[in-house]
């Protein structure tokens, strides 16, 4: 789903986030990618995300080379992957369900469409009852589950989350992972930043460790 | 990746997938009337700053859009005099009555003339008397002072400037015109004041076309910049320049609309309140002009206007600012 071979990212400047970074996570795979701050997850989350290119390398999703991908083609790549913030990043001047129908409205399903694949998503993350607030009156742990269904109602082929639990106490945390599990069960490809390292020592999946731009530990199965 | 092939082939027929659902004509237009809604809804929400932005491009458009008219009503009137453009030819006031009906039916053999009215100095003093209200003086004058007039008309196939100054020219050399005036030069003038005028006017509206222009510009930029989040998500989750574009072109075409409207009601109602004064004036001069406003036609012809400047505005704006707000 994702391959990075010899991947570099250099940053204006001479700072070097990533260095030569090679590795393969299988289609339906689950991993997560850890490291102290500074050490390159983000960069590499915004890399799969194509919102930075690579200065040197090459990236395939889903075994398309995307490192030399044209501008104009980038949102329909971007329309296969599924994206959670830690800060989520909802729109407050709308209802919960318009948050969530958002990627559906963008890709230009019909209407119907819509509201069955949107009531779905919202049924599946526990918050059907909410459709109509705004983001404002929920948690913490409920404006990220409507981060979440946002991500998955498309059904994106990757999601990518980065840090999704850095605000929430364990036990959301946990609640949260257990939902990624599903969703990986169903065989969603799933690459999470985490610096969570006792919840991610809970759970049994792979583990891309960076340290200074560099892998340091890679998941099983790579190349 | 253990079958690239296979992935590939799957890839596009993803795409086939979205290309199909977006060319889907109802879904196309179900969109496009699902952001117009929107895009409404927003300025409906902010409604007093929309209005005052609508009210600012109204009147910039209400401007040209009056002059031009009241211009269109001037040329009107001075056409109506073009075709019968008469000729005035004083007789010296040595020539007795009787000379004078005798010129004026001689006169009107002429194969320029089509008609000729002999005004007599009594005539003429009545009129004046009745018109100018200058009748106690004119008593208190021993003798008539006004000469004898012969109001020409030129046959309708010589009513050509030219052909009109030869004919007065004619009348010149009679032994008995004191002087022989063409009604013609001021309608000429008229013609020619009236096309400063329409350049004048030109000018103001393309001024004013510009002003529009920036308004809606710089009204959008300040909506792009609120909504800077929204567009950073949008993008982020797969939103195409198009896509995000949109709401804003939409935006600009809203207000080109209202402003337009609104410079249709400023424009009927500005003529309204000429009307009865300018009929009055008309009066005077024994005509029964009015203005005309065309209301229909004017409103068609704004708001095309005003979408045009909307939609350009907007996408200026957009062009120049959207680009410039990519996730980070």
């Amino acid at each position: 789903m994702i391959r990075f071979t010899n991947i570099s990212k250099r940053y204006p400047g001479g700072y070097e986030a990533l260095s030569n970074i090679s590795f393969h996570m299988e289609k339906g795979a689950m991993a997560f990618l850890t490291g102290h701050s500074g050490a390159g997850k983000s960069t590499l989350l915004k890399l799969v995300a194509l919102i930075e290119r690579a200065t040197r390398g090459q990236l395939f999703l889903d075994g398309q080379n995307v490192s030399r991908i044209s501008k104009r083609r980038i949102p329909y790549i971007r329309r296969k992957i599924g994206f959670i913030f830690q800060e989520h990043h909802l729109l407050f001047d709308r209802t919960v369900f318009d948050n969530v129908a958002l990627p559906l409205i963008i890709a230009g399903y019909r209407h119907q469409d819509i509201g069955r694949r949107v009531r779905a998503a919202l049924d599946k993350l526990g918050l059907l009852s909410k459709e109509r607030l705004y983001p404002v009156t929920l948690s913490g742990g409920e404006q990220q589950r409507v981060g979440i269904a946002r991500a998955v109602v498309n059904k994106p082929m990757l999601l990518l989350a980065d840090e999704p639990t850095g605000n929430l106490d364990p036990d959301l945390s946990r609640e949260i992972m257990a939902l990624f599990a599903l969703f990986n069960d169903v065989g969603v490809s799933i690459l999470i930043a985490s610096h969570d390292i006792p919840l991610i020592e809970e759970l049994d999946y792979p583990v891309l460790s960076l340290e200074h731009g560099r892998l340091a530990s890679t998941v099983p199965d790579s190349e | 990746m253990k079958r690239p092939g296979r992935n590939q082939r799957q890839s596009q027929h993803h795409w086939r997938e979205q290309l199909r659902r977006l060319l889907s004509p109802r879904t196309f237009l179900q969109r496009h009337a699902q952001v117009a809604l929107d895009s409404l809804g927003r300025l409906y929400r902010n409604r007093v700053s929309s209005l005052m932005t609508a009210a600012v491009i109204a009147i910039a458009l209400a401007m040209p859009a009056g002059l031009y008219l009241l211009l269109g009503n001037l040329e009107r009137l001075s056409g109506t005099w073009d075709g019968q453009a008469s000729m005035s030819v004083f007789l010296k006031n040595s020539v007795p009555a009787s000379m004078a009906e005798e010129l004026a039916k001689r006169v009107r053999e002429w194969p320029e003339v089509h008609s000729v009215q002999l005004v007599t100095p009594e005539e003429a003093l009545q009129e004046f008397s009745q018109h100018s209200g200058f009748a106690g003086v004119l008593d208190a004058l021993d003798e008539n002072p006004l000469p004898a007039l012969l109001v020409v008309m030129p046959a309708s196939e010589f009513t050509d400037p030219a052909a009109a100054s030869a004919l007065r020219d004619r009348f010149s050399s009679l032994p008995e015109t004191e002087l022989a005036q063409l009604d013609l030069q001021w309608v000429q003038r008229l013609a020619a004041i009236l096309e400063i005028a329409r350049r004048g006017i030109l000018i103001t509206g393309c001024l004013l076309a510009l002003a529009v222009l920036l308004m809606i510009g710089n009204t959008i930029r300040l909506e792009i910049q609120n909504r800077r989040e929204e567009i950073l998500v949008t993008k982020l989750i797969g939103a195409t320049n198009g896509f995000v574009r949109r709401p804003f072109l939409y935006c600009g075409v809203w207000y080109g609309v209202f402003g337009a409207v609104i410079a249709w009601l400023l424009v009927e109602t500005g003529f309204w309140l000429l009307s009865d004064p300018v009929a009055n004036l008309a009066g005077l001069y024994q005509s029964d002009f009015r203005l005309e406003t065309l209301p229909f036609q004017l409103l068609w012809m704004l708001v095309l206007g005003g979408i045009c400047l909307g939609l350009l505005g907007s996408w200026l704006a957009v062009g120049r600012h959207l680009d410039a707000i990519e996730p980070t």
